[in-house]
């Protein structure tokens, strides 16, 4: 699996969405299942996925899917 | 005897709500809950359906100075549920979002303020009341069959007094809302704060977004309260480390703690100069019912501490008779003020009296310690605690029997476990039981199993049943 398809797993398995809502319109609290659990649930399946330990400030500032590739980056994975 | 809610005019000047847009004072405050009474006729029943906002406050506080029956209910309710709830208990207001609406035959809209507007029956049912009922609370976890939690203004009042005292609350504390205002645990924040005239933030974002943050680092925030889930959440954001600006109180409730977070969050507060308090509370007995002392925090880890002013613990053995001695398990009984009138099933019961007469089994079972505090140790009744709400496992178990899903249903907190003999449709289970209850589907699964574990007469063994 590439990083691209391992992180757009974790979005799908985390809030039970599709494929086709993968997009820039995916934010926190866009979908019923990212609420603070599901968002919890998302930052440690994304660590297990990628080896990493995010920061407190990531965590919080993880509000949408775009924002996550941005994010995801700064631990030298590139999605 | 002091009135949360009677007595606001005392504190005329200080501001009472803050939101991310807007400051109120408590006479600003009396100014709404007056011109939002003028539309509401008699002692009606009134559904709030509430979010953490200056309009929620205004129609809860309205229904309680001027003696209407208020039922909170959480913004985020199942449509269904909901439904269920107007077609049970008719009420002849709702006082709601501007999103939520009803068929205009039945139902004319005669009042607005900011984002709510309220509701009014056309044709009312005509409710009669106990003297003494306050306000409607629905057991936590309901799902279902909505059963309510009959309160009386006592009941209120005296809670908030009394958790007040536990922690010390002064005019000087200012708290900002993580929890539902409908939850029981969320509403005695409101009142014991506004008991004292403190200022209240109300927000409804959660503690893993920034801007949450943000406000704690630009207001004079300096204390939250939490369920278990709150905390791990807390631990997550590395709590150590975290810039908490001026937070001096910390409370936890909703649910057991785990051992080690109790640890870490004890030592971690103590080093940052924060009181910790563990508490224990139900929505039966108004709110809370128990309080650690935050001196106490790390000489009796574990503990859920001593009872609230005016409350009293003891503790019964399988015959009903009360243990004396320290160290064995019994029942939890908790008595006192804040001790619901009872419950509510119909609207037939809205006339009852107090059923409980200051008397609680708690359904926990517990011990104590010889210097008397309190330690839960397990509960005698089929259910689980989730994110702080109370779920019955029996319950779950005839939602899936209503769908014609063979299954049953077991788990430790935090973790409902859902046993099926269907080979197919798990995840589906897991949605449809995530939506009505309203649980996040993460703290659910849904396991296949060829056949359930059964004793000889045919009852099922859940202690067979693996919970990791």
């Amino acid at each position: 699996m590439t990083n691209k398809e391992k992180y757009a797993q974790v979005f799908i398995d985390s809030f039970s969405i599709t494929v086709d809502q993968l997009n820039e319109n995916l934010v926190y609290q866009s979908v019923q299942q990212w609420d603070s659990i599901g968002h919890m649930g998302m930052v440690a399946a994304l660590e297990e996925a990628f080896d990493i330990m995010m920061e407190t400030d990531d965590i919080i500032d993880f509000g949408s899917y775009a924002k996550g590739i941005e994010i995801l980056a700064k631990y030298n994975v590139v999605i | 005897m002091k009135s949360f809610f009677k007595d606001l005019e005392y504190f005329s000047d200080s501001i009472a709500l803050t939101t991310q847009s807007e400051q109120i004072t408590y006479s600003a405050l009396i100014d709404e809950i007056k011109a939002l009474s003028q539309f509401i006729r008699n002692r009606d029943l009134v559904f709030l359906i509430c979010e953490n906002s200056i309009e929620s406050i205004v129609g809860y506080l309205t229904c309680l100075r001027e003696g209407y029956i208020p039922l909170l209910i959480g913004s985020s309710i199942d449509e269904f549920l909901l439904q269920d709830l107007i077609k049970t208990y008719q009420p002849s207001y709702i006082w709601t979002s501007k999103n939520f609406e009803l068929a205009s035959y039945e139902w004319e809209n005669v009042y607005h303020n900011r984002s709510f507007h309220l509701l009014e029956k056309t044709n009312k049912f005509g409710h009669i009341f106990h003297e003494d009922l306050a306000a409607l609370l629905m057991t936590s976890g309901s799902t279902g069959s909505p059963v309510l939690v009959r309160l009386s203004y006592e009941n209120l009042n005296q809670n908030a007094i009394s958790i007040s005292q536990s922690l010390s609350i002064t005019r000087d504390d200012t708290p900002i809302t993580t929890l539902p205002m409908n939850y029981t645990y969320g509403l005695s924040i409101i009142n014991s704060h506004l008991l004292n005239g403190c200022e209240i933030i109300l927000t409804e974002l959660s503690i893993i977004s920034k801007e949450f943050w943000d406000i704690i680092n630009t207001k004079n925030v300096t204390t939250f309260g939490g369920v278990p889930y709150t905390y791990q959440m807390l631990k997550r954001l590395n709590f150590e480390k975290l810039n908490l600006n001026k937070i001096s109180k910390l409370t936890q409730a909703g649910g057991k703690l785990d051992s080690n977070l109790v640890k870490y969050f004890s030592e971690h507060a103590n080093n940052k100069g924060i009181q910790f308090f563990v508490m224990y509370g139900q929505t039966e007995a108004t709110a809370r019912m128990s309080c650690l002392p935050a001196k106490d925090a790390m000489r009796k880890f574990g503990s859920i501490g001593l009872p609230i002013a005016k409350g009293e613990f003891y503790l019964t053995d399988e015959a009903n008779k009360i243990i004396s001695e320290p160290e064995v398990v019994g029942e939890l009984h908790y008595k006192g003020p804040n001790v619901s009138m009872g419950y509510a099933y119909t609207i037939a019961d809205f006339i009852k009296c107090d059923e409980n007469n200051g008397v609680l089994a708690t359904g926990d079972m517990a011990k104590k310690d010889s210097d008397g505090y309190y330690y839960i140790v397990g509960r005698k009744k089929r259910f689980i605690k989730i994110f702080g709400n109370r779920i019955s496992l029996d319950e779950i178990e005839n939602i899936l029997l209503k769908n014609a899903i063979s299954a049953i249903s077991t788990g430790v907190d935090d973790k409902l476990l859902i046993y099926t003999t269907q080979e197919n449709g798990l995840n589906d289970i897991r949605l449809l039981i995530s939506t009505k209850i309203g649980i996040h589907q993460s703290a659910i699964s849904v396991i296949f199993i060829t056949e359930f574990p059964r004793n000889e007469s045919g009852k099922i063994l859940y202690s067979k049943l693996q919970v990791k």
